[in-house]
């Protein structure tokens, strides 16, 4: 533990032996491509596969009326609302999936695409949300009986009536409409699966890019169990996998598609979806429209806050969150700070874009709560002038309030927040950086420093209100020693980039004393690993972490048992040490736990079970609370309208440290996928429902140039029920940097009057404001 | 269809290919390297970036046909024996999360230094900057090219541990 341990799977990796989905083959494998909608709301009044199918090499088209006879047209989603795999009558979004063609060859596949004829009668796509609301705006999901507008569902927490009376009462109100925009995951890996069925033994062995392979098993075995695909008979296996991000925890129609095809050919079929495609059809993430309230006092003393949400799903809500929170964990939204009330109300619409929301480094809508309460913080500093670091500072939750009740009802495990953001000033320099702002301002210059001290809930969680679609939010490790003293560890969940193969490692070798060079991880593959909700919402350290821990502690307890026996004394007179158990007062007198490990299979005490394995299903009794203090210090380019990211300062508290390199590499990328939306990404659509930037041509991801070099640190703040203290920590930049961010813009333009800024903040927003202000 | 003949991490390969088949496609169908990938339709990701006669491309824009009597270098040709300092670079100072982008950084940055033995920070973002990374942020990039750099002029090795206090 605390060791920046090289990671053991790079070596793979940096010599091209990773094996991602695409670099499966087997034999008689066939290509499967897909043709897409060019309407965002349409009628399909025919499907002319004729012509496709003459072409050489193409064995099937597949419609929606092919897959309706088997009644695998319409699947459910994780929040059980209704997908379609493939469309019967009607499109509702650009790039829909409405025929898939399956060919010998990939670029056979391709041109079958472009053969097959459709006909579509386009109608008025309802884009914009707060129109879908309208009582007389047309109601989409006519395929819902009664269904008579577009609501999805209403949500809320708190105390309304209490809340408004502080409102009420309060000497300071603000108040900011903010959208978090929609945006995508982009793992530079896009989606895709081999699914392959196989006749003779009614087994179908599904490779595929999923960040919970456990689940997808069961989901399979309960929409296809029907047709003889039962549990046992199914295997998911999930590869390498080239970025995750939340994007590859939903079940996609094309994967469902290539299931069914292999099915009914009985040969393996692939499915790897474009770069355009994945932008324009997966899952998009955030969506959510805020109107942000808070109220204090004059001196600066928040008292409540109000929060109210209309949350854009597309056509159906497809979002990844836990079955019973359909905003997610949005009620992280009181942030950081101590004072007693809040509401918030969310409302759920559908519209003609994709489905969606998932979960994009982001432990469930957290990014949309931290944004709204770092932003509408800062409003109420600069509403009473006051500076934001000591507006922060007298509200903080203290140290020693732990654990503390939150107004929405959590209970946060640990923090010291005061601590965080006087260590992130120091090393930026804050002082000197106002000094420096104000010289810059007298000349002209506009540089703005913005200030985050968020609140993570991550670990999800406890089964008593923690499920997927009913499956309880637990996680495991299966631990098993060889006799010569080496370790094979499985887990439920599944690495996507975040180094389990070492982290795990390093866990299991701190409890059991065994080098974590001699241990060796796997996960991903559900015939070999137990059962587990899989990697998502930066729950893997938090829960399987736990239970490789604990199960490393059954085994010590049997090995405890073992060096008795061997050493002939009682388990009283054992002390542990990591790596050998010794009589107390007596070191020489020892067993190694390779020794104990060894005498498990060949000298065991009689009575005892053989063997040296455990495992562990680990239930936590609460989600744990990271937290982070960031400092963003940014220039404007006056003539451009340019933001530039001169600083960024992240003091992180995830508890106790694994794998330093590791937790610092984590902060790195997430900080980067924090500046993205912040000044970059948006999927954009225009009123007719065409995406305008769906390709990497036009929807810029964060090049090298546009990173800034990150500044990182940490407190340590341990998770006080986690058995190693650990919190998680791969979400805390990506939900914390933006909101820093867009304070350091609207920091640098306050004197101008600008309140806030919508993100993305591009330069030709920026420009434009300062022509507005007069300011160029 | 059409007979190439092509010098593949030093192995010498004669096939017949369809005039559109794409370069990235002849190397991770018809030849089984696998370590090239693929991240876009658009030639922007740059995760299929490999060594044609030397120089960084990227295998999505080029035709298999036009790499007829040509030699390209893969990530699995980098290193005969043990790791290119690059390699080593990017294990020592974490430069790779999930490992996607990574073969086409490495390749990419095999002809920056070549051309460039000793960059700035500034230069290297500049040189990585048409092949992204989603996980990384890209700080670790820069220090495991940086110390690529320092081992192939024989300088002394940089720090590797991160700062992280």
């Amino acid at each position: 533990m605390g060791h920046s341990m090289r990671r053991k799977e790079d070596a793979r990796f940096i010599q091209g032996k990773g094996q991602y989905v695409d670099d499966i083959k087997l034999p008689e494998m066939l290509y499967m491509d897909i043709v897409r909608s060019p309407f965002a709301y349409a009628k399909i009044t025919n499907i002319n596969i004729e012509k496709a199918m003459a072409l050489p090499g193409v064995l099937a088209v597949i419609t929606g009326k092919d897959l309706e006879q088997y009644n695998l047209h319409w699947m459910p989603t994780l929040m059980s609302d209704t997908q379609m795999v493939l469309p019967v009558d009607t499109v509702m979004y650009q790039s829909q999936e409405v025929a898939a063609v399956i060919a010998t060859e990939r670029y056979i596949a391709a041109d079958a695409v472009e053969l097959v004829e459709v006909e579509y009668e386009p109608m008025q796509p309802v884009m914009d949300p707060y129109k879908a609301m309208e009582a007389d705006a047309p109601v989409l999901r006519i395929d819902k009986e009664g269904k008579t507008d577009n609501h999805i569902w209403h949500w809320e927490a708190g105390d309304k009536e209490a809340t408004d009376r502080i409102f009420d009462d309060a000497e300071v109100k603000v108040k900011e409409q903010m959208h978090i925009p929609r945006i995508h995951v982009a793992s530079i890996e896009t989606c895709g699966c081999v699914a392959n069925y196989d006749k003779v033994n009614n087994h179908l062995t599904m490779y595929m890019t999923t960040q919970a392979p456990h689940a997808i098993r069961t989901v399979i075995a309960l929409v296809a169990g029907h047709v003889g695909l039962t549990e046992e008979k199914v295997r998911v296996i999930s590869p390498d996998i080239g970025g995750g991000f939340g994007g590859k925890v939903p079940v996609y129609p094309g994967y469902v598609i290539a299931i069914a095809a292999s099915f009914l050919i009985g040969k393996p079929v692939k499915w790897i979806e474009d770069r355009s495609e994945n932008l324009q059809a997966d899952s998009f993430a955030r969506d959510y429209h805020i109107t942000a309230e808070m109220a204090g006092t004059k001196d600066g003393k928040i008292l409540a806050t109000r929060f109210k949400l209309l949350c854009d799903h597309g056509y159906t809500d497809a979002a990844a969150n836990p079955s019973k929170f359909p905003t997610g964990l949005f009620s992280i939204c009181t942030g950081s700070y101590d004072y007693g009330h809040s509401y918030a109300e969310a409302d759920a619409v559908y519209t003609n874009k994709p489905p969606g929301g998932v979960a994009y480094r982001c432990s469930f809508r957290v990014t949309e709560a931290v944004h709204a309460i770092e932003r509408i913080t800062d409003c109420y500093a600069q509403e009473i002038n006051k500076d934001p670091a000591q507006l922060r500072f007298d509200n903080f939750i203290n140290k020693d309030q732990f654990p503390y009740k939150s107004a929405l009802g959590w209970e946060y495990d640990s923090g010291d927040y005061h601590q965080g953001l006087q260590k992130a000033m120091e090393v930026v320099g804050y002082d000197d950086l106002r000094k420096e702002q104000a010289e810059k301002r007298a000349r002209g210059e506009l540089m703005g420093i913005g200030i985050s001290t968020f609140t993570e809930i991550v670990g999800a969680g406890p089964s008593r209100e923690f499920d997927i679609l009913g499956i309880k939010m637990f996680d495991s490790a299966e631990i098993r020693v060889h006799p010569t003293g080496k370790a094979i560890a499985r887990f439920g969940t599944k690495s996507q980039g975040q180094g389990h193969e070492t982290t795990y490692a390093q866990i299991v070798a701190e409890e059991l004393g065994i080098p974590a060079e001699h241990i060796q991880v796997e996960e991903g593959d559900t015939d070999t690993a137990p059962y587990g909700l899989g990697t998502y919402a930066s729950r893997s350290t938090p829960t399987a972490g736990a239970a490789a821990a604990i199960a490393s502690r059954k085994l010590r307890e049997k090995a405890k048992k073992i060096a008795a026996y061997l050493l002939e004394v009682s388990e009283e007179d054992l002390e542990w040490e990591p790596g050998k158990f010794f009589v107390k007062g007596a070191p020489d007198k020892a067993k190694t736990i390779q020794e104990i490990v060894f005498a498990a299979y060949t000298n065991h005490p009689q009575g005892m079970e053989a063997g040296f394995e455990a495992t562990h299903y680990y239930d936590p009794p609460n989600l744990t609370f990271p937290s982070g203090a960031y400092i963003c210090v940014v220039d404007i380019d006056k003539e451009t309208g340019e933001v530039k990211v001169r600083r960024f300062v992240a003091i992180d508290d995830c508890g106790h440290i694994i794998n330093p390199m590791i937790v610092q590499g984590q902060v790195h990328g997430g900080l980067t996928q924090g500046l993205a939306p912040a000044l970059y990404e948006e999927l954009i659509y225009d009123e007719e429902g065409n995406i305008l930037n769906g390709t990497f041509m036009d929807y810029l991801v964060p090049t090298a140039v546009e990173s800034p070099s990150w500044e990182t640190g940490h407190t340590v703040t341990p998770s006080p029920h986690h058995p190693i203290g650990a919190k998680g920590v791969g979400e805390s930049p990506t939900v914390g940097a933006p909101p820093a961010i867009v304070n350091a813009v609207v920091d640098a333009l306050s004197h101008l009057g600008v309140t806030h800024m919508e993100i993305p903040i591009t330069a030709p927003k920026v420009w434009k404001i300062l022509k507005e202000k007069g300011a160029l | 269809m059409k007979e190439i003949t092509v010098t593949v991490n030093g192995v010498e390969h004669t096939l017949e290919v369809d005039p559109r088949l794409l370069l990235v496609h002849l190397i991770r169908e018809n030849l089984s390297l696998t370590g090239t990938h693929i991240g876009c339709d658009t030639s922007n990701c740059g995760a299929c970036t490999i060594l044609l006669d030397g120089k960084s491309i990227k295998s999505c824009t080029v035709f298999a046909v036009q790499v007829n009597g040509k030699n390209i270098a893969t990530v699995e040709g980098l290193a005969a024996d043990g790791l290119h300092p690059l390699q080593e670079g990017f294990k020592e100072t974490h430069g790779l999360h999930c490992g996607f982008c990574t073969p086409g950084m490495l390749m990419r940055a095999v002809e920056l230094l070549e051309k460039n033995p000793n960059p700035t920070e500034e230069e290297i973002r500049w040189g990585i900057s048409g092949n992204l990374c989603r996980c990384t942020g890209y700080n670790n990039i820069v220090r495991a090219i940086q110390y690529a750099a320092a081992k192939m002029r024989g300088d002394e090795l940089p720090v590797t541990d991160p700062e992280f206090v």
